[in-house]
């Protein structure tokens, strides 16, 4: 009986959980050295940046000498591109989401526009700066303006809000539904007075993660022709513009060391808005979690 | 009960009234906003199609596909997509070289060996740096990996693939690890049970049990990323250079498909000139291999999925 | 629920044969896809009575419940044929305003499904729906929902709070209240008290001896013992045929199908 763990296979068995040591190892490596890479790369744009994160930045437009330059209309662009966007795209997206949820047949037609939208999500995001530069810009003559950024950026982030405000309508529970529907409501007395106030702080999350997404991009709008170097703040929705991204980009491509310090300046004070509408998105998830 | 009861004298009017506006229009408004969709996808095939066509009357097919020197911009022009296919394709092997292995490693410590809590803590970390906007990252490539790159190959350029392609992976990680982690933690633990009842290890049952039996997840997860790093845009063209070069080496400057429609953009180039035509034929076939990538992850993970 | 095997014991205080009818249905059979689910259904339901449906799981009693406030028209493939008549109007005719007809043929579920709304909000949600926007003409339908659901007392001094914070009993009550504001003729409960403690269930049993000086009820339940202790009429249910309903002591006491008498006495089900 004192033989039962006396297996000729120990040494067999001791390797093995030697092995599986070594790769455990390993895989813990593996996982951290995303979060070095994170560390590393905050770290790096912190020490660069910090020195440069005085009040010109925010006051001051883009100048030749670094020591004077700074991003007040990068920062006042971007925040007038999210002003436009987030109504359009919210409208827009929540609409599309409504439809396919609640109102659409359950057909080839509707399965074709569910797929497209999945299809969308994948498109490089600098395609849709060609097609902003071809619809937007060209055909609808609205030059390099504003409302051509803010247009072209709607598309880009359509499907995220879609997807997102799908499964936070999909999360309404049926009942919520029906308690409406036996009260006499009619569909769209349903849809918005029961399900889309039970879905909406979810579906916020969802839109200010994706118009999060927006303010980082900077490809699309380089394609559609956001000036680099802009001394004035955007009058109207057909002025030219540039937004932080861009503006950072301009930093970086310049050989001086005194510019590159500018652009990890303007990094931070995009990093800082960026978790602020991060962090907004989560208090809102966090809301909603208590209402389902 | 046999005898009829009496019938109540109560009525109800239960005739119609008006049908409201609201449930009148609102379908339609809605179908509308869902036909934006649509309606972007046609724009984008329809620009592509039609301006790549008219590219190719003034630069035909054959020199696209055919020339092995990009360089529309300067005399003498050419207009082989050569270079810049191989840039494209040097920038997403070495991300794919980072970042698979990392991302599939971390995926398996996460699903297999980490408590819920470390799991609840890591998993948004990675997934911060997929938040990280590309410009951040291009400025990472430039002022952090290149130096490093550096001096390890006193050689290369400032501007090289390999920074690049490493940030590029960097990026991608979060992709593959989160979109694999779901895949494994989908496998039912009755299979893991069956393993370990038969004094398999950890390691051997997250590589010989969990590993196939997500596999189609795990594929599909590499194809988006992969899909993800053709795209790849602010990174390559900060950090990789602006040379279209045919060439397998990874210190050297290169120019992919993307940083050369940025590259022509940042230029004031005349609308309808062949220069504004390349725009779309280089998008055309960025549009094209990613779409592809696209449809095949969905095969993938449709195709092979729930087989347990 | 308890092994005996004995019939249930029927409440004494049952009125004698004075109803009205108010709902007639006649030759009815319903089909989901091509499921039979109801077949051949003949039935009349008094006026101002509670009517019990009884039956085991799946018999279909949930699904002729659902067909009195057409709410089986959002299952898609649903299909009926014959008549449904409510207080003389065919309710699958073509001329019928089903949102007005969910209007006065209420429905309490059994699940409390309240809003994540105020409590307030929740009771007035149907009348704002019905385009009551006056704020006193609301205040007081809300308190007299509230009284007539018997949860005024337990509410008033919160009508604010979420209706989440509530306890489930309470919520269940709410859900009459809010389905009463609307002031229906007909209210539907389908196993409303399924989900409850049993002080809740006493609470809601008490409240339809209530109800039914004002309103018609129809209850589907689980619970036969409930059935006899709250019912005027019950009706007995098996694989979608309605085998039998009478007048609930007669019914529970002498019934004239054999497969009425089984389940009674928990032979089955």
């Amino acid at each position: 009986m004192n033989n039962l763990f006396q297996d000729a296979n120990r040494q067999q068995i001791s390797g093995r959980r030697r092995n599986d040591l070594i790769w455990r190892i390993l895989f813990l490596g593996a996982t951290l050295f995303g979060i070095v890479a994170l560390s590393a790369l905050i770290i790096t744009i912190v020490t660069d940046g910090i020195a440069r994160l005085n009040p010109d930045l925010f006051t001051n437009y883009p100048s030749r000498r670094a020591s004077a330059s700074g991003m007040k209309s990068a920062i006042v662009g971007s925040l007038y591109m999210l002003c436009l966007m987030a109504p359009i795209s919210f409208v827009l997206g929540v609409g599309a989401a409504i439809y396919l949820e609640e109102y659409a047949p359950k057909n080839r037609f509707t399965r074709l526009i569910q797929l497209n939208i999945s299809t969308l999500a994948g498109v490089p995001s600098i395609v849709y700066g060609i097609l902003g530069l071809a619809i937007f810009v060209r055909t609808f003559g609205l030059e390099r303006s504003l409302l051509s950024g803010a247009l072209t950026m709607t598309l880009l982030v359509l499907p995220i809000i879609i997807v997102a405000s799908q499964e936070a309508i999909r999360a309404v529970p049926r009942a919520r539904r029906d308690a409406s529907f036996a009260l006499g409501a009619t569909k769209w007395q349903t849809v918005s007075r029961s399900v889309l106030p039970s879905a909406i702080s979810a579906i916020m999350t969802g839109v200010i993660l994706a118009l999060s997404r927006a303010i980082g991009e900077t490809a699309p709008l380089i394609i559609i022709g956001a000036a680099t170097y802009v001394a004035f703040l955007p009058e109207s929705l057909f002025d030219t513009f540039t937004v932080m991204p861009i503006q950072i980009y301009n930093w970086i491509a310049r050989p001086q060391e005194a510019f590159q310090d500018l652009a990890a300046s303007g990094i931070i004070v995009l990093m800082i808005m960026l978790v602020i509408m991060n962090v907004a998105a989560i208090m809102l998830r966090n809301k909603y979690q208590k209402n389902i | 009960m046999n005898q009829q009861p009496p019938k109540s004298s109560a009525r109800l009017d239960l005739t119609k009234g008006k049908t409201s506006i609201a449930d009148k229009i609102m379908p339609v408004l809605l179908f509308l906003c869902a036909s934006v969709s649509v309606l972007t996808t046609i724009g984008i095939v329809y620009t592509l199609l039609s301006e790549t066509i008219s590219f190719f009357r003034i630069v035909p097919i054959q020199e696209f596909f055919g020339s092995l020197k990009w360089s529309p911009l300067i005399n003498p022009k050419s207009f082989g997509i050569w270079p810049l296919l191989s840039g494209t394709m040097l920038i997403t092997i070495i991300a794919i070289i980072v970042a698979v292995p990392i991302g599939l490693a971390s995926a398996i410590y996460l699903s297999e060996y980490a408590s819920r809590r470390v799991r609840k803590i890591v998993k948004p970390i990675l997934e911060v740096l997929a938040g990280v906007p590309t410009i951040v990252y291009g400025y990472f490539a430039l002022t952090f990996i290149t130096p490093i790159v550096r001096s390890i190959f006193p050689d290369t350029g400032v501007f090289n693939a390999l920074s690049a392609g490493i940030v590029v992976g960097i990026m991608i990680i979060p992709m593959i690890s989160s979109l694999s982690e779901d895949a494994m933690s989908a496998v039912p633990d009755s299979l893991r049970n069956g393993a370990y009842a038969l004094g398999a290890t950890r390691f051997e049952v997250a590589t010989k049990i969990v590993v196939p039996a997500a596999l189609s997840g795990i594929i599909a997860s590499f194809v988006l990323a992969f899909s993800r790093a053709i795209g790849e845009t602010m990174i390559v063209t900060v950090a990789a250079g602006s040379t279209p070069n045919l060439t397998a080496n990874p210190l050297e400057s290169i120019q992919t498909m993307t940083a050369y429609i940025v590259q022509v953009s940042m230029g004031d180039i005349p609308h309808g000139s062949v220069e504004y035509g390349t725009i779309f034929a280089v998008g055309m076939t960025l549009f094209v291999i990613t779409l592809v990538l696209n449809m095949l992850a969905q095969y993938v993970s449709k195709r092979f999925r729930e087989e347990y | 629920m308890s092994t005996t095997t004995e019939a249930p014991q029927v409440k004494e205080t049952t009125k004698t044969v004075d109803f009205k009818t108010i709902i007639d249905i006649k030759d009815m059979d319903l089909y989901y896809g091509t499921y039979h689910a109801l077949k051949k259904v003949n039935l009349t339901i008094p006026e101002k009575a509670v009517t019990a449906f009884i039956g085991p799981s799946g018999c279909g009693k949930s699904t002729l419940l659902r067909t009195l406030n057409r709410m089986n028209d959002m299952i898609p493939n649903t299909r009926i044929e014959g008549l449904v008549d409510i207080a003389g109007t065919d309710i699958y005719s073509n001329e019928v305003d089903v949102e007005t007809l969910r209007k006065k043929v209420g429905m309490v579920f059994q699940q409390a499904n309240p809003f994540p709304k105020s409590i307030y909000d929740n009771v007035a949600y149907g009348p704002r729906l019905h385009g009551i926007k006056n704020k006193a003409q609301l205040d007081e339908i809300v308190e007299q929902s509230l009284k007539q659901a018997a949860l005024w007392n337990e509410v008033k001094d919160f009508l604010k709070r979420s209706a989440f914070s509530l306890s489930g009993g309470q919520q269940q009550r709410l859900c009459i209240a809010r389905a009463l504001a609307v002031n229906p003729e007909i209210l539907l409960m389908d196993e409303a008290t399924s989900a409850l403690d049993p002080i809740s269930t006493l609470k809601i049993e008490e409240l339809t001896q209530e109800l039914k000086n004002k309103y018609t009820i129809v209850m589907v339940t689980h619970n036969m013992h409930q059935a006899a202790r709250i019912s005027d009429q019950t009706v007995f249910f098996l694989n979608g045929e309605v085998v039998e309903f009478d007048q609930t002591d007669k019914l529970f006491s002498n019934p004239s199908d054999k497969r009425t008498e089984d389940y009674i006495t928990g032979r089955f089900g």
